[in-house]
């Protein structure tokens, strides 16, 4: 870069901004095209979700956790539904497990897909975000059979799910899954070894492994910086240790370790690896067996807290309630993956040009629900 | 064909008639079809550009059902509807606007367009003026567009005009040096700057069976042609090009402010533009109005339609780079310009001047 | 090292003692106050059998009820020993104040900021407390028990809430 530096600008991204995925707002000061500072400014989608829970019920709480992250409502269910059966000590039946797992790893691809094709759009790629909302459909139609809905599922439930897998879906996920898995192929041909595509995306906004870390980053940002971290695996729950896969990391294979590319491309190989968790999930599943019965009569759970993580599409989303023995939760506070992701913006988005910062906030794949709550 | 005009309408209808007056009227007469084309073209390469890239996103595009208002039989008349939803929008002036640059900001623009379709020879004949000078006016006369994009950015008074502005400053002005110097191989062949000569240069065939077009007339002008197309894409600002605007970055670039009629002049002069690139590029390299068969299919019907299909080829080609590529960043850009494309033309004009001396 | 191992090898290691306390669940957390905790987070991040180098989530509580304290709630995670620890921090309403950990580890900063937006708990040393979700100009802290539902907001009137859907 040049030595000449002009007077520096301030100018402000968003709150409405084609590319800040939401109503973010980011406070930046430009020399020139160079960003010097980046403060990020949250809360313009603020739902007040914490307050809301003390004042409903266990079970009414579950349709705000669908609306946190709305990309990945299943996600957000589940980990709830968990926190709030290891409060109280319930345990699912084994069909309940395998059922929950194949709606995450099918709502954890219409994330990734989401993800990888808004950033394709925030580089300026128009039509591999087109490709994904394609495939994306399908899996939207899978949760319409299911439970009527294809954003805000509300589908499972404290103890179970709310309604057995409907005649003919299993067949419909293999046939999924089938057409899926090959198609996968057609972004890395259109988008991730596209020449322009790492030019933009390589060696920009390296994410170093302690920063990571420290900032909490957590989830596909975490492991594109290299570190083979995932809660399914290392902190296991429901039946993940049953199913076989593997954690893909970022190796740094077009640039630096922990750059966008990386990060992009960490998701699209897990991808890889839900499809193959599904198909694993659907080989295992017991075909027979109630939905409901582990339902209980009325949630109530015991004095205590518990804080329980989970491995949503962004990272690990963590539930931390604390019971008094009532109906309604006496506080129930949610550690949001996005929130985590953003607050790195201003270390790794630096002295890096306009351009390549909203890239990097692509790469980091953050939902405003859920950072603002 | 202005001066033909002159000549039937001072001898017919208006002999009697001032020179000046019979000048205007044969200038309007001549101006009215090109207004009219560009306007067609604009909504033509719309509806174009959605189908196209509808089909390469495996979807639809516009499509219209049944009777009544929708957008007619395959979306057919969604361009027209836009295009009066254009026109009878609210004209919308910021208040800290500068008002006298941000109205005269899309004319200027337009009229950078309006004012080079004049050298452009569409077929043998059809042809509003030609001059001794036709491809280095058009060559002045495209650039002046640039002007209207930094007084718009200007004049807006919005961060993200401004930025578009001069980054379309900086663009434009880079990326005109490769797009000269190449088209600059092909003047020295023919020794000529008048349009028709270029394309009469062209006829006949090279090697037995290829068309003698200046794209195979020998290695350099082959790559001179590329230069000139890339360039000629980076110059009309569409992806991966389009920094001046990009929509992800920049909201809209130097035209976030404008809307109604104003942005249509924007969006009008765009196209037209677009055009103008693709028509010199198959005017200057792929022989214009020439048949693909050299002999055959060869009058001035067969002209137009040579020269529309190739220029409606190349414009299908950039429709295929935008809806294929992701975008550049600004100082990659530049590296690209500066870098690979200046030297490979000033290695091009070397090279044809060689080959002109020793291998022709 | 699991929660037990965890706590002894604090109290033998570390200068000041740490009693796990009881709730009616067996013990999960350790209780520290408010003056130890910034020297125990040093610890606990550059220990080397300790090492928790992750942050996962910071919860603020308003334990409500007649003493009206409020808490914080540390939930901590190593990455290289897979081990978790959860501390609990309790001030007084009359005094909220907690010495900051935002410079151990970097997300504290907005954890703490949201804390310091619901609950109006002060970091001491935070080097930018500033409300994070609610707007700058906000009054009182929305997550307190004991909070007040404002009338209107910049003037625009706010509709009364209704008392739950039992």
């Amino acid at each position: 870069m040049g030595v000449i530096h002009g007077e520096e600008m301030v100018l402000n991204i968003g709150p409405q901004h084609p590319s800040t995925h939401g109503v973010l707002r980011m406070k930046v000061r430009t020399d020139g095209e160079i960003l010097t500072q980046i403060t990020p400014i949250i809360g313009y989608l603020h739902r007040c979700f914490e307050k809301h829970c003390e004042n409903v019920t266990y079970e009414q709480c579950l349709p705000y956790t669908d609306r946190c992250d709305y990309i990945a409502s299943m996600n957000n269910n589940f980990g709830y539904a968990l926190a709030v059966e290891r409060l109280m000590g319930i345990s699912v039946p084994e069909r309940v497990e395998y059922i929950r797992i194949i709606v995450a790893e099918l709502n954890r691809i219409a994330s990734h897909q989401l993800a990888i094709g808004t950033f394709g759009l925030d580089v300026g790629a128009f039509t591999p975000f087109l490709y994904c909302f394609r495939d994306r459909e399908r899996i939207l139609d899978l949760f319409e059979m299911l439970c009527g809905s294809r954003l805000l599922y509300n589908y499972i439930w404290v103890g179970g799910v709310s309604h057995d897998l409907p005649a003919g879906f299993v067949e419909k996920v293999y046939e999924f899954i089938d057409y899926f898995e090959p198609n996968i192929q057609e972004y890395n041909d259109i988008l991730t070894f596209n020449k322009i595509f790492i030019e933009r995306a390589a060696d920009v906004g390296v994410l170093p492994e302690d920063v990571a870390i420290s900032y909490g980053v957590t989830g596909p940002n975490l492991r594109g910086s290299g570190v083979k971290w995932d809660l399914r695996r290392h902190d296991p729950y429901s039946v993940y240790d049953k199913l076989d896969f593997d954690i893909p990391v970022g190796t740094g294979a077009m640039g630096t370790v922990g750059d966008c590319w990386d990060r992009y491309y960490v998701r699209i190989r897990e991808m890889e690896e839900s499809a193959k968790i599904i198909r694993q999930a659907l080989d295992q599943m017991p075909r027979e067996g109630d939905v409901h019965e582990a339902l209980p009569k009325k949630v109530r759970p015991p004095k205590g807290s518990v804080y329980v993580r989970t491995e949503s599409p962004r990272g690990e989303l963590g539930y931390y309630i604390i019971s008094d023995g009532k109906p309604k939760p006496f506080r129930l506070h949610m550690r949001s993956p996005a929130l985590t992701a953003l607050s790195v913006i201003d270390e790794i988005g630096r002295g890096w040009m306009l351009s390549d910062v909203l890239a990097i906030l692509g790469s980091l794949d953050i939902v405003l629900g859920e950072i603002d709550r | 064909m202005v001066d033909y005009l002159v000549v039937i309408l001072s001898s017919g209808l208006m002999s009697n008639a001032h020179p000046i007056v019979v000048f205007i009227t044969a200038g309007i007469l001549t101006a009215l079809p090109i207004f009219l084309f560009m306007a067609f073209f604009a909504l033509a390469a719309v509806y174009a550009e959605r189908k196209v890239s509808a089909f390469m996103q495996d979807r639809l595009g516009p499509m219209g059902q049944g009777a009544g208002f929708h957008a007619g039989k395959w979306g057919l008349l969604q361009t027209v509807a836009d295009a009066i939803k254009l026109v009878i929008k609210e004209d919308i002036i910021p208040a800290k606007a500068d008002r006298k640059l941000f109205i005269l900001a899309p004319f200027i623009v337009f009229v950078g367009a309006f004012i080079t379709y004049v050298a452009l020879p569409f077929n043998q004949v059809i042809m509003a003026a030609d001059f001794n000078i036709g491809i280095f006016y058009i060559l002045a006369v495209a650039s002046l567009g640039v002007i209207g994009i930094i007084l718009a950015g200007y004049g807006s008074n919005n961060k993200w005009s401004l930025y578009g502005a001069m980054r379309s400053a900086a663009q434009i002005v880079s990326y005109e040096i490769p797009a000269a110097l190449s088209i600059l191989t092909v003047i020295m062949l023919v020794g000529s700057l008048e349009m028709q000569e270029i394309i009469m240069a062209q006829s006949g065939t090279i090697w037995g069976f290829l068309p003698n077009w200046f794209i195979f007339n020998n290695p350099f002008t082959f790559l001179a042609f590329f230069i000139y197309f890339i360039s000629g894409v980076a110059e009309v600002n569409r992806t991966p090009f389009d920094l001046p605007e990009t929509e992800s970055e920049l909201v809209a670039g130097f035209h976030t402010e404008y809307s109604g009629i104003r942005w249509g002049f924007f969006f009008l002069a765009e196209y037209a533009y677009v055009f103008i690139v693709a028509a010199v590029a198959s005017i200057v390299f792929l022989g214009g109005w020439q048949s693909l068969i050299p002999g055959i299919m060869a009058g001035p019907g067969w002209g137009l339609f040579w020269f529309f299909a190739k220029t409606g080829f190349l414009f299908f080609v950039m429709m295929w780079f935008r809806w294929t590529f992701p975008r550049l960043r600004v100082d990659q850009l530049m590296k690209v310009c500066w870098k690979f494309f200046l030297p490979f033309a000033f290695i091009n004009i070397l090279g044809v001047g060689i080959w002109d001396l020793f291998v022709r | 090292m699991n929660f037990l191992e965890l706590v002894n090898y604090i109290n033998s290691n570390f200068v000041k003692n740490f009693v796990p306390v009881e709730v009616e669940a067996p013990a999960d957390h350790i209780d520290c106050p408010a003056d130890r905790w910034r020297s125990l987070a040093e610890f606990l991040r550059s220990d080397e059998d300790m090492e928790f180098d992750s942050m996962m989530c910071i919860t603020g509580v308003d334990y409500g009820g007649e003493e009206g304290n409020l808490g914080v709630i540390y939930n901590l995670f190593s990455m290289s020993h897979q081990h978790k620890l959860e501390v609990r921090v309790t001030v007084p309403k009359y005094k909220p104040v907690i010495p900051t950990v935002e410079n151990i580890w970097r997300i504290a900063d907005w954890f703490e900021r949201e804390v310091f937006d619901m609950f109006g708990i002060e970091f001491d040393g935070h080097r930018d407390l500033r409300r994070l979700l609610l707007p700058e100009d906000w009054e009182g802290y929305p997550l307190r028990k004991d909070y007040e539902f404002p009338e209107t907001y910049h003037g625009i009137p706010i509709n009364k809430v209704k008392e739950g859907w039992e």
